[in-house]
């Protein structure tokens, strides 16, 4: 008899993921608008034919190309001081991504830290950890950041570290609640008695474990980061002018709704698609990593 | 059931004491000094500074600063606002009822949409009607609320000439304040034309402020449903023979929505964080815009009560739903 061992090898994980992923239409979709976001922030100085802070004085509030008046030179028309809009809009996405991966990136490794302390720690200091969570999240998350801006002083940098710290209690909950409910499993015990460390034990036996629902959260936040950005920026509380952040340049175009459409309309729409982008990816990733959560 | 509501107010002090010490905090330990802010670029001499330190009790030291202020607080007193010399406490109630119609209009528009919209979703899972609700909540939920009102001011005030820009009702109408609502007090007053003009200059910011709730509930509601119509006590209702409509509007959704009830009780924030927005766009006079008007104004005694009562306010409605949900719920309370 001619043993047969074949070994079935378990597909990657990554392979599994995708295969997961690329059910969910939408999620794809999104996936690539993201990436053409990402691709127009990296190249953005090749990409955008004008000077984002350039200014044509013959050329105020000209319309868009395909409207009566507008010229191809400005393919999008300009704003009230005479800047190209597409040469704005395509820099913005710079600003728009640096605010996602910078919020994302604290308040992650703020949250999960803070959220693998409170996991393992005795109970009097879980208490105090999540009571203070509790605390941030009774403030309603932009007012909070909008008073933060305003006492650290209105820019981009302190919008978005006021950003990170209003987002960053939904990680420590998260990673919390993880943690708790995978302490108590055998192969913790396990590593419990083959003497891991504390830290080998919160960070490398069970960190991995607790990831899925974490980075479902992580696409939550890039787009909220990237909404409560722009709208600090909309209140004058964010980016300041001239920077081509897409709030910023909302706010300086509200005085002309009524005369010049164009000027109001593309940078809300940037915002919108690629919230839109992530969050559709957002939904993906949850179907894809969350068996639990039946998919639907 | 009475240790459930101990247990949950107990856990509302402690977050309570958070909050002020919060709103108490920010202007005193973060960096920057309230009183040179407050001067503006004028500066001010040596001993006018001194005098306004002592004003507002920054000479003291901190713990004696946050003790003066928590008796104030119990007692109501939250100071006086630079600007307006009004107290906070008297400010905010009085601006108070125009935030609330506005938020009560959104979210009976967001449940009134919302809830119909996530069952049909449901009901049609994968179908047409499914995807397109489905995006279009999708769509409102990534929604920057900020355009979605100018996007709207271009198109219903400006192009059509249908709504008015902003504010509360025209200022031809004059009129006592009643109940503080505008729709309720027009109506009072007897005046003709009067209703209709706070109805209209209600419609833009209502639509606007609805939207991210109506999504938040469509989706809630039709993942809800969906978990409900996979349940066995559902098929033992169909196998029994039961009309499909009676058991999708019956038997289905009294259990679906109890998440979707919590939901809408954790929207409050949002709706509040849509508040500031919305009102400061449509020039709403509610505690949205007088909080970012006391920002712009550096009026730190209105910003420090103003957080401190909004957050109060976020904190009880949700201890009100917990506690609701404990009393609906069971297995929640023994837990």
């Amino acid at each position: 008899m001619v043993e047969t061992t074949q070994s079935i090898e378990r597909p990657g994980r990554l392979k599994e993921f995708w295969y997961y992923f690329r059910e969910n239409r939408g999620a794809v979709i999104g996936l690539y608008v993201f990436l053409g976001v990402f691709f127009v922030a990296v190249f953005a100085p090749w990409l955008a034919p004008y000077d984002p802070t350039e200014q044509f004085r013959e050329h105020f509030l000209q319309p868009p190309a395909w409207q009566e008046g507008g010229s191809w030179d400005f393919v999008l028309g300009t704003d009230a001081l005479g800047r190209d809009l597409a040469s704005r809009l395509i820099h913005g996405a710079r600003f728009s991504f640096f605010v996602g991966v910078v919020v994302v990136v604290i308040s992650t490794t703020g949250g999960i830290s803070i959220g693998l302390l409170a996991g393992f720690a005795p109970k009097w200091l879980d208490t105090i950890i999540m009571r203070l969570m509790d605390v941030i999240l009774a403030f309603p998350s932009l007012l909070l950041a909008l008073v933060l801006v305003a006492v650290l002083g209105p820019s981009l940098m302190n919008a978005v570290i006021a950003i990170a710290i209003v987002l960053q209690p939904h990680y420590v909950r998260l990673t919390r609640a993880a943690v708790i409910s995978e302490r108590h499993k055998d192969y913790v015990t396990s590593a419990k008695v083959a003497g891991a460390g504390r830290f080998r034990m919160m960070f490398i036996t069970v960190l991995p474990n607790c990831l899925a629902p974490i980075i479902v959260q992580a696409a939550l936040s890039f787009s909220n980061a990237i909404l409560d950005v722009a709208a600090l920026g909309f209140l004058g509380m964010g980016a300041q002018p001239p920077t081509p952040e897409w709030g910023t340049m909302l706010a300086e175009a509200r005085e002309f709704i009524l005369r010049a459409w164009w000027v109001v309309t593309f940078p809300g729409l940037a915002i919108l698609i690629t919230v839109l982008a992530i969050n559709l990816m957002g939904d993906g990733l949850r179907d894809a990593l969350d068996p639990k959560l039946k998919r639907s | 059931m009475l240790n459930f509501l101990l247990s949950r107010l107990l856990t509302f002090i402690p977050t309570f004491i958070g909050v002020t010490l919060i709103s108490f905090s920010f202007i005193r330990v973060l960096p920057g000094d309230p009183i040179i802010v407050m001067a503006g670029e004028r500066g001010m001499s040596e001993e006018r500074y001194a005098e306004l330190r002592a004003q507002f009790g920054f000479d003291q030291p901190i713990f004696s600063q946050y003790w003066d202020y928590m008796t104030g607080v119990l007692q109501g007193d939250l100071g006086t606002s630079f600007v307006t010399k009004k107290p906070v406490f008297d400010e905010f109630f009085a601006l108070f009822p125009a935030t609330l119609e506005l938020s009560l209009c959104a979210i009976t528009l967001a449940i009134l949409l919302g809830i119909p919209a996530g069952i049909i979703a449901a009901i049609n899972r994968g179908k047409f009607f499914d995807r397109a609700l489905m995006s279009s909540a999708l769509v409102g939920y990534s929604m920057p609320i900020f355009w979605w009102a100018l996007l709207m001011i271009i198109v219903f005030s400006g192009w059509l000439g249908w709504t008015p820009v902003s504010g509360r009702i025209s200022l031809m109408f004059f009129f006592d304040d009643v109940t503080g609502f505008m729709l309720i007090d027009s109506l009072l007053s007897g005046q003709a034309g009067a209703f209709k003009s706070a109805a209209s200059h209600l419609i833009l910011p209502t639509i606007v402020l609805a939207t991210i709730p109506l999504a938040v509930i469509a989706r809630q509601t039709r993942s809800a449903m969906l978990e409900v119509l996979g349940e066995d006590y559902i098929r033992t209702a169909r196998a029994k023979g039961l009309p499909p409509s009676r058991i999708t509007y019956v038997h289905a959704l009294r259990n679906a929505l109890i998440p979707v009830i919590t939901v809408i009780g954790l929207l409050v924030g949002t709706l509040l964080a849509g508040a500031i927005l919305t009102e400061t766009i449509f020039s709403w006079p509610g505690i949205g815009k007088w909080m970012v008007d006391s920002i712009y104004r550096r009026d730190y005694p209105v910003v420090q009560g103003g957080l401190m009562l909004i957050a109060v306010m976020v904190m009880v409605v949700n201890l009100t739903v917990d506690v609701l949900y404990g009393l609906i719920n069971p297995k929640i309370r023994k837990s």
